[in-house]
């Protein structure tokens, strides 16, 4: 299955050009540009890691990309995504967000039911990748 | 293929005769092209806003009808790859080389060499990390910033010392080289620096030396022309000279030009800026008298008078 997750959810992956331009509307919108990756792709994994720091006065795309370039060339196996942070008073959160990255195969969720008392069902889902330990869910090897 | 279409950097080469369509185009006008990237307007406010400079003009004059021809052979399908944007920009301090940068940056942009034409200063400090694996981090930050711009290194020269083989510095100037290959569409790179310090700078890095396309050297003001600059100056802070004081001023910028450490423009600016000071407590010191907007504007002799120069040059003599 392809987990899809924010903004272009429904589109196919963008080509560099297409992030590109993305992150250039961003900048022009005067947003901050950050990139973050997992391995844990549960809908409410909310806390993804950093990859670098937040891109606070940034101009020009080129240079959003050179980061996203070394993310990566580093994170191969990993889901990869970039966010635009709006700082502007009132905001003061993430604008648009949008996965530039997936892992070749994903494996997907189970659904795990839990009976409890008085004949009610608790549902779960689970990744089955996070049945590895974190750092060898995709993929054979971590980094090259 | 139409000759209009203009083909990428990876052009196949071709001679003019091969393409008989570009004769019948050749009167694709340079003047429209000039016309419309705006540039003539920069070049205008170069003019007017620096005093003096004559060769530093010039030079920027060339680079800019060099970057406009590329440009319009790039149009008509000539051989055209991107041309060196980076440069070295060596002169005594306060000779105006960071202003003439920004200057460039918008150049550069009005001739769509640049998408964004913003200037990012910086020096060894902002490049150069203090223990291993930081330099790298370092100056590829101020890579990303000066993307779609100008990134401006000043007193480049302190990148390389030679007398420290472990140096970090090496290392920042690897990392921006191979940027400079690498992102040539995307930014220029200028070195800033005295002349002679540069010059022993690309001579020990010679990658560097023959990636710079375009060096340029700014001269020493004139007497003159510094008069001219403070004129400027106190006109943008809405000063005016006394009779008396013009004169002194002038005195005073032949002697200062004698001593040492003289900073060219800079030093003229520090010298009203004390001026304003000494103006500031004679009106403090006469403040049971009436004061009008005048005196308020005007600096007297005696507020040039009271600087070390004028006690220096008289200690000097016997």
């Amino acid at each position: 299955m392809m987990i899809t997750q924010g903004t272009f959810s429904f589109l196919p992956p963008l080509t560099r050009e297409q992030i590109a331009a993305q992150v250039s509307y961003c900048l022009d919108q005067g947003w901050a540009v950050s990139i973050e990756y997992t391995d844990d792709p549960h809908p409410r994994n909310v806390y993804w890691e950093m990859f670098g720091h937040p891109m606070f006065d940034i101009q020009d795309a080129e240079g959003v990309m050179l980061e996203v370039d070394r993310a990566l060339e580093a994170l191969p196996h990993y889901y990869i995504k970039v966010n635009a942070f709006d700082a502007s008073i009132g905001w003061e959160t993430i604008r648009l967000s949008f996965i530039i990255q997936r892992p070749e195969q994903e494996p997907g969720f189970s659904l795990e039911r839990q009976e409890c008392a008085g004949r009610n069902v608790r549902y779960t889902t689970r990744s089955y990748a996070v049945e590895r330990r974190s750092g060898s869910r995709y993929g054979t090897k971590e980094r090259e | 293929m139409p000759s209009s279409a203009a083909p990428g950097r990876a052009t196949v080469r071709k001679s003019v005769s091969d393409s008989p369509a570009i004769a019948a185009e050749a009167s694709l006008d340079l003047d429209a092209l000039y016309r419309e990237s705006n540039i003539d307007a920069t070049l205008q406010t170069l003019d007017r806003e620096l005093v003096g400079l004559a060769p530093v003009k010039d030079r920027v004059r060339e680079i800019a009808a060099l970057l406009l021809v590329e440009k319009l052979r790039n149009r008509v399908g000539l051989q055209a790859h991107a041309p060196p944007l980076h440069m070295s920009f060596t002169g005594n301090p306060g000779t105006g080389k960071t202003t003439v940068a920004m200057r460039m940056a918008a150049i550069l942009k009005d001739l769509g060499y640049l998408r964004k034409g913003h200037l990012v200063a910086c020096t060894r400090d902002d490049l150069v990390g203090e223990f291993i694996g930081h330099t790298a981090p370092k100056t590829r930050e101020m890579i990303k910033k000066a993307m779609g711009g100008v990134l401006f290194v000043d007193e480049a020269y302190f990148l390389h010392r030679p007398e420290n083989e472990r140096d970090y510095g090496k290392e920042a100037i690897e990392i921006l080289l191979q940027s400079m290959e690498d992102h040539r569409d995307d930014f220029a790179v200028i070195f800033a620096g005295y002349a002679r310090e540069m010059q022993q700078f690309f001579s020990s890095n010679p990658g560097l030396g023959s990636r710079v396309a375009h060096h340029i050297d700014f001269p020493d003001y004139s007497p003159d022309e510094l008069y001219q600059i403070a004129e400027g100056m106190l006109e943008d802070m809405q000063y005016r000279l006394s009779d008396g004081a013009q004169q002194t001023l002038k005195n005073y910028i032949g002697l200062r030009r004698e001593q040492a450490h003289f900073a060219n423009a800079r030093s003229i600016r520090n010298a009203l800026d004390r001026a304003r000071l000494r103006q500031a407590r004679r009106l403090f010191e006469a403040r049971g008298q009436a004061l009008d907007i005048n005196t308020l504007a005007t600096l007297e002799a005696a507020d040039f008078e009271g600087s070390r120069v004028f006690a220096k040059a008289s200690g000097a003599m016997p």
